[in-house]
This record gives structure tokens, sequence and C-alpha cells, in this order.
């Protein structure tokens, strides 16, 4: 195969225009599925079972079944229903962009539940007890002691979760969508030259992704002094 | 001397409390004056730390009730649910008269040392921060881990840790000190720091409630002892008197296993 710089050079500027869309839809699901995932966290570890049963139907449902699948299901199969399309949800609901913002934040919310129960469930009861000495309750006691002592222990996983919706984005391009993937196949599909196209692609994924768990690194290390060497922190 | 006549700072009545059908504590009543150091004593199972947590609602009792300066804990104690306290506000509040001090330190692993003093301080009782620090360190000083308020517990021996908790403890300028086997997880050459810092403290004339395996110290620091069985008071009295005269069999076995 001949090296064609400037075919290259042509394809990654293309693809470069992708980049908003593939940062809204990842954005904009995990922010969405985020809310989300902390009421699933909080049904799953309410200790009441009519709240725990129905998030963890939802999480196996979710977890149990293909993005690709949840996609085509929301963008094909909810203009079935004549009830949602004579709804004020219409306008949205027969968009791809929305659809896939939809699935996407319908699908990280399951994953995302389990981290932060997870996360939770880590908090060491002795700390929290001690806290409830204190006098400490309720928003106090979980804004104050729980929250930062789960949050240390949710965000390597929730690192991986977040790389994993960036990636995710690219089954958009399945329902129209001309994120980065969609701009690729599009490329493809006139110039015939794969494995270009998708080198070109590829590194624009692994840019945002360095850029992503760099944040993450940083963010594990500024939330949780404690874990840092005595005399970092004296100086 | 503690005053007889006073309102008892803590005072427990008829306390039952059981685990599924499993019941620890049998009725146990008892009242700590003013400045009273009370040493609680008793094998393992024998309901000594139950009956402390139930002075501060960490557990709540199925049957009897507490009061804490004369102030009676309102309980829902209805036969059959879970009891709880009716009132959440009530708890808190004095939950913050009667600190607690564990067996397993317990301090806030994401703050500093310093911040662990000042967090009930300006979160719960709303006092001025910048009195909270200024407290905070002399009381670190107390204790004598100044130099560490910067240090996040994990830096910490076990000795300084519970030290720490014993200043955390004390920055709620509590009425009542209830220490549950504050030196059961210590190595025992950190023991006598911490028995040292409340030895302090009795000396102070504060009420303290200690559950404790360390019977030179409940001889020598207690004003009374009390020595639990089954989940039923078995002795009661001064330490002179019972541990040179105890009046119970089980007890005399107790501290004659103990010292050996």
């Amino acid at each position: 195969m001949p090296f064609d710089l400037p075919f290259l050079a042509e394809s990654f500027a293309a693809l470069l225009r992708g980049i908003p869309l593939t940062l809204q839809l990842a954005a904009l699901s995990v922010i969405a599925g985020g809310f989300l995932a902390f009421a699933l966290a909080f049904m799953r570890i309410s200790g009441k079972w009519w709240l725990d049963a129905p998030a963890q139907f939802y999480i196996f449902v979710f977890r149990g079944t293909p993005l690709l699948v949840q996609i085509y299901i929301i963008y094909y199969g909810l203009s079935q229903f004549p009830m949602l399309r004579h709804s004020l949800l219409w306008p949205f609901l027969r968009e791809a962009y929305w659809c896939a913002v939809l699935a996407l934040a319908f699908n990280t919310a399951a994953y995302s539940a389990e981290i932060i129960r997870g996360g939770l469930l880590s908090v060491p009861a002795g700390q929290i007890e001690a806290a409830r000495a204190c006098g400490m309750s309720g928003h106090l006691l979980f804004r104050r002691i729980v929250m930062p002592l789960a949050l240390r222990q949710m965000l390597p996983g929730y690192s991986n979760e977040i790389i994993l919706m960036v990636k995710s984005t690219a089954l958009a391009s399945t329902i129209t969508l001309l994120e980065i993937t969609g701009i690729a196949a599009k490329l493809i599909s006139v110039s015939y030259r794969t494995v270009e196209v998708f080198v070109c692609a590829g590194a624009i994924y692994l840019a945002i992704n360095f850029l992503v768990a760099r944040l993450f690194a940083w963010l594990e290390y500024t939330v949780s002094p404690e874990t840092r060497r005595p005399e970092e922190h004296h100086a | 001397m503690p005053d007889a006549t006073a309102t008892p700072a803590v005072a427990l009545s008829g306390i039952r409390k059981s685990y599924g059908p499993l019941e620890v504590l049998h009725g146990v009543s008892l009242e700590a004056r003013e400045g009273e150091v009370i040493s609680i004593l008793g094998s393992s199972g024998s309901g000594k730390s139950t009956l402390l947590r139930c002075i501060n609602m960490l557990e709540v009792p199925n049957g009897g009730s507490v009061a804490i300066q004369g102030e009676a804990i309102a309980l829902d104690q209805t036969p059959g649910r879970t009891p709880r306290p009716r009132d959440n506000a009530q708890v808190n509040r004095l939950r913050a008269k009667a600190a607690m001090v564990f067996q397993s330190f317990n301090l806030w692993s994401h703050l500093t040392i310093l911040e662990n003093l000042i967090e009930a301080p300006v979160h719960v009782q709303k006092r001025n921060r910048k009195d909270c620090l200024a407290e905070a360190v002399a009381l670190l000083d107390r204790v004598g881990i100044a130099d560490k308020r910067n240090s996040y517990p994990a830096h910490l021996s076990g000795g300084q840790q519970q030290r720490a908790a014993i200043a955390r403890a004390l920055a709620m300028r509590p009425s009542i000190m209830l220490f549950d086997e504050p030196t059961s997880a210590l190595d025992p050459e950190l023991v006598g720091e911490v028995l040292k810092v409340m030895r302090d403290l009795a000396a102070e004339g504060r009420t303290m409630l200690i559950v404790t395996h360390e019977m030179a110290f409940a001889r020598d620091v207690s004003t009374r002892t009390i020595f639990l069985h089954k989940g039923r008071i078995e002795e009661e009295g001064p330490p002179s008197e019972v541990f040179s005269n105890p009046r119970s069999e089980r007890f005399s076995q107790f501290i004659s296993r103990e010292n050996t």
C-alpha cells in the first residue's frame, strides 16, 4: 500500500470536524447517565426491596444487552408507539442525535450505578459511626464524610467507564450521525481506503482518551492527599 | 467529689437490647454522676460495649430509658419493630454532649488530624472556625501530638491515632466521655501513652465511662467499677472494694484470670 501523506492529512482534517459531536455525545450522556446512576445506586443500597429490585432489573437489562441493540431499539423502535409520536418528547426522540444520547446515557447509568454503589459500600463503617457519634447525620454526613471517602474508591473505575463511553459514541455512526467514526465511514465509502482512514480515526480517539485518563489521574491525585508520602504535604 | 443529689450525667434504667431472638442486655440500670469515672468490665459477649453504645444511641435499646444530664431520649420501642429514636435532632444534640472514643480509632482518613478535630465543632456545633482551630491545636498539644496536626491518620502510629481520637472527642467540649475499649487495638508498648492521657482527663474530674480490659487502669483510675456478665450487672462498687473483696464468684474468677 503506498504511503499517501497528502491523503492522510486530508482525511485527518476531515475527521477532526467530528470531534465536537463525539465529545458532545460523550459529555451529555455521561452527565445525564451520572444523575441516573446516582439514583440507581441509592435505590440499590436503600435496603428496600421495592427500590432495589427495579434498579437491579434495570442494570441487568442494560448491562446484559449490546449497546448497539439498545441504540437500534430506541432509534427505530420508539417510533412504533403512536403515543410517543404524539407526545411532547417526539421532537427530541425523532432526532438521531437525542436517541444516541439517550441510549448512551441509559447504558452508562447501569455501569456507573454499580461503580457508585461499590464506592459507597467501601466507606469504612467505623468512620461513618464516628461521624454519627459526633452528631452528624443525613446530608451533612453524606457530604462531609461518606462522599469524599467513596469518591476515592469510585474514580479509578469511573475513569474506565468514561473512556468506554468516548469509544462507544462510535456506534452513533450507525444511526446516521457524523461523529468521528461516521465521517470515517463516509470517507471510506468514497475512497475505499479503509486502513488509512481508520488509523487516523483511531489516533484521534487515542488522543481524546489520553486526555481523559490524564484528567482522572490528576483528579485522583488531588482528592486523595492522604495517600501521598507524608513529606509531600508537609512541604 | 461527685455530688449524689445532683442530676446524674448519665442515667440508664432497665436497658434491654436484643438482636433478633438473642437478648444481650437483660435490663441494666446504671447512673453516672457528674465527675465519676466508671470502668465497665466483663468478658467478651457480656454486653459491655453494647451498653456503652446505648448511651449515645449507636445501639437503640429495645426497652428501658436513657437520660443524658436529666434529658430523657425519646424512643419508639413498639414491640415487634426495630426500636428507634423519635427525634433525630435530639439524638444528634445529645451525641455531641457524650463524645465517644472507639477501639479502632475511626479517624476520618481523608482529613488531616487538625481537620478531624474541627469537623464536628464547625459543622455540627456551628462554632467559629478560627476559634475551633486554636482550640484544636491546644488539644493536640495536650495529648502530645501537636507536631502531627497536618498529617493524615494513616501516617500516625496506633497510639498517636487514639490520642488524636481522644482530642477529637474533646474538641466537641463534651460533658461526658465514652471509651469503648480504647487500648484493645494497640500494640502493648503503645497502651501506656493512651492510658496516660485518660488518666489526666480523669484527674480533671471529667465524667467518663470506660469499657476496658486494663485491670490496673480500672483499679487505679476509676471511682466505680461495674462488672457485666451475660447482660447483667454482676458486681458493682468502688474498685478498692470490688477488686480486693469481690462478692461475686464470677468476678473473682474474672480478675484472677486476667491477672495471670
